[in-house]
């Protein structure tokens, strides 16, 4: 009988043939902890589990990104206690300040790979789907357990699958795609379920993590694109993505397959697809962009695990070249990597966004949290590329935060309000 | 008796716990006890008792992975969630953290400040207006693991996850 991606992985991972519905204890292939919540990872791991070591530091990432650099001497602290932890532990894979976000970092270095499990201490977790693996987010005692055993338990999710059809418009990306999506599906209109991305083989890698990480936004456990057909689309190597090779190394038993059974199928028209907008303060109230009205924005933030790739940037850049921001706004650009980072620099995307008047932030996090690097005022409007709109996410309560595009963001960054680009284009 | 503090759907775990105010933010992590809800409602922290029920809308603990939302809310004692859909994530962290989790629709049944009485051996909800409510049992081994109080001690009992060679 045919198979989601996910019960094809989930069968691999549990040694048996696997259905949505069932509960199943599977081995992981990697977990991923971040600083933020390392500590208490930490402490579960010794004092309540008893464990003196993780069950395979070659399995284990450390990844320092939630407050990087660290913005006070108690995240400073915690984090010198996590580089000595992570060094005690034999764990070499610890990608500190700088290196980026977890979600790229994992893919770029190679250790998020298709077919595998993965677990991370983070919701957007669901990143890793982008190369067509089980990624799924847990929390501190669930990562601490996968630590500890080199195992999870979970159950086997339903698919709802949204098939993509046609091409996307000039202005149009990755991100109105997964908007559309969870206008539609609602913000729990996949939970317990994994949503598949089909449709959208023309996307790279990290485009294709925009729709992996948007899926937590509708509730999903797991995102996932079927693997492969980077080469053909000149993208993922092109990127210098390491070890070059290994993301058209997809396993054999993994694909789609047809017959395979799906709770829900959304179908979206690329060649129709209009700019959306999320509205405060949730990420389903999305609507067209020329529904949205004149907003006026004083802070366009670039960056985040969904739309800080170098794509990205250069998407903005695109729109930016030659032009300068509005009068009284101010534009940050947060690289999702230090590696999306070095391409722009190499490329001369950095140099425009900085001749337009953007300022530049460490790959990590940034202001997606709230904590620094950006945080809103009450009463301030931000244009965020970002995954969350939560009253309150990025400092504020009384601060609005607007989901977009880069796209969208640079147009918005030129007119100081939010803006189709093929209005300055 | 216990009191009742309704919430409406799509309560994300920003509102419960905003991530400035994450352990690791704070110089004493025992000082999470005072941020829940501390933005979406002020006068829970201060006025929340040991085993107190909180009744929601539709998709609580949508968000996050942090547990440290959940951990807030053990923190001062809740004794109980009811809601008609909890985001995946919050439900594990709940139910790993031995805070019974209901799926049920009260919102319209209570009332914000009502007292009531849980029984978590039956399953029900005994009001101040002589109402019983039964709430839906949840599957065995939901209920294996807050008999163990959480899915640590679970797992250090019995040497397996939950649902695993039964």
């Amino acid at each position: 009988m045919a198979m989601t991606l996910s019960e094809q992985i989930l069968s691999h991972a549990a040694g048996r043939l696997v259905r949505a519905g069932e509960v199943v204890t599977v081995d992981v292939d990697l977990v991923m902890m971040h600083d933020s919540l390392a500590p208490s990872i930490i402490r579960v791991l010794h004092e309540e589990l008893g464990a003196e070591r993780v069950w395979d530091p070659a399995k284990v990432a450390v990844v320092i990104d939630h407050v990087a650099p660290a913005a006070s001497v108690q995240t400073a602290e915690k984090q010198a206690d996590l580089r000595r932890w992570a060094r005690a532990q034999g764990i070499t894979q610890l990608f500190d300040v700088g290196r980026g976000i977890s979600h790229p970092v994992l893919v770029e270095e190679g250790l998020a790979r298709p077919g595998m499990v993965i677990v991370g201490s983070d919701s957007h977790s669901t990143a890793y789907g982008c190369v067509g693996a089980f990624g799924t987010g847990m929390g501190t005692t669930d990562i601490a357990l996968a630590a500890a055993t080199g195992r999870t338990w979970l159950r086997v999710p339903e698919t709802v699958l949204v098939r993509a059809q046609g091409s996307f418009r000039p202005g149009v990306s990755a991100k109105d795609l997964a908007l559309r999506a969870a206008r539609v599906l609602r913000a729990d209109g996949a939970t317990y379920a994994a949503v598949e991305w089909h449709g959208v083989e023309q996307l790279s890698v990290m485009e294709r993590m925009t729709l992996a990480t948007l899926s937590i936004e509708v509730g999903a456990k797991a995102g996932l694109v079927p693997p492969g057909g980077y080469r053909a689309q000149g993208t993922g190597h092109r990127e210098g993505i390491a070890p070059a090779g290994w993301l058209d190394d997809v396993p054999e038993w993994l694909g789609v397959q047809a017959g395979a059974e799906y709770a829900q199928v959304v179908e979206i028209d690329l060649d129709r697809l209009e700019p959306q907008v999320s509205a405060p303060h949730t990420v389903d109230n999305v609507t067209d962009l020329a529904a949205i009205g004149r907003v006026a924005v004083d802070v366009v933030y670039l960056g985040t695990c969904t739309n800080g790739h170098h794509e990205d940037m250069v998407a903005a850049a695109r729109v930016l070249r030659g032009r300068r921001l509005a009068p009284g706004l101010r534009m940050l650009v947060v690289p999702a990597s230090a590696r999306a980072l070095q391409l722009a620099v190499e490329d001369g995307t950095l140099a425009t966004l900085l001749a337009a008047g953007a300022t530049i932030g460490t790959p990590g996090c940034g202001a997606c949290i709230g904590r620094h690097m950006g945080v809103l005022a009450p009463g301030e409007v931000c244009l965020f590329t970002g995954n969350r709109n939560f009253r309150g996410r990025m400092g504020s309560p009384e601060a609005q935060i607007y989901l977009a595009s880069p796209e969208v963001a640079a147009a918005t960054a030129i007119t100081g309000y939010i803006t189709h680009p093929q209005e300055v284009l | 008796m216990a009191r009742v503090w309704i919430f409406g759907q799509d309560i994300n775990t920003d509102q419960i716990v905003p991530g400035r105010y994450a352990p690791y933010m704070l110089k004493q992590e025992d000082d999470l006890r005072k941020y829940p809800f501390v933005e979406h409602r002020p006068d829970f922290a201060g006025g929340v008792r040991p085993g107190d029920l909180l009744v929601a809308g539709n998709n609580f603990g949508c968000g996050s992975s942090r547990e440290y939302a959940p951990l807030a809310l053990r923190m001062v004692g809740v004794g109980a969630i009811v809601a008609p859909l909890f985001a995946r994530i919050f439900f594990r962290n709940a139910l790993n953290l031995g805070i019974p989790c209901f799926t049920a629709d009260l919102t319209g049944q209570l009332r914000d400040g009502q007292a009531v009485e849980l029984s978590l051996e039956h399953g029900s909800l005994l009001t101040d207006d002589g109402r019983t409510i039964q709430l839906p049992p949840p599957p065995a081994f939901l209920r294996e693991v807050w008999a163990a109080g959480g899915i640590v001690p679970f797992y250090r009992a019995n040497g397996r996850f939950p649902g695993e060679g039964v």
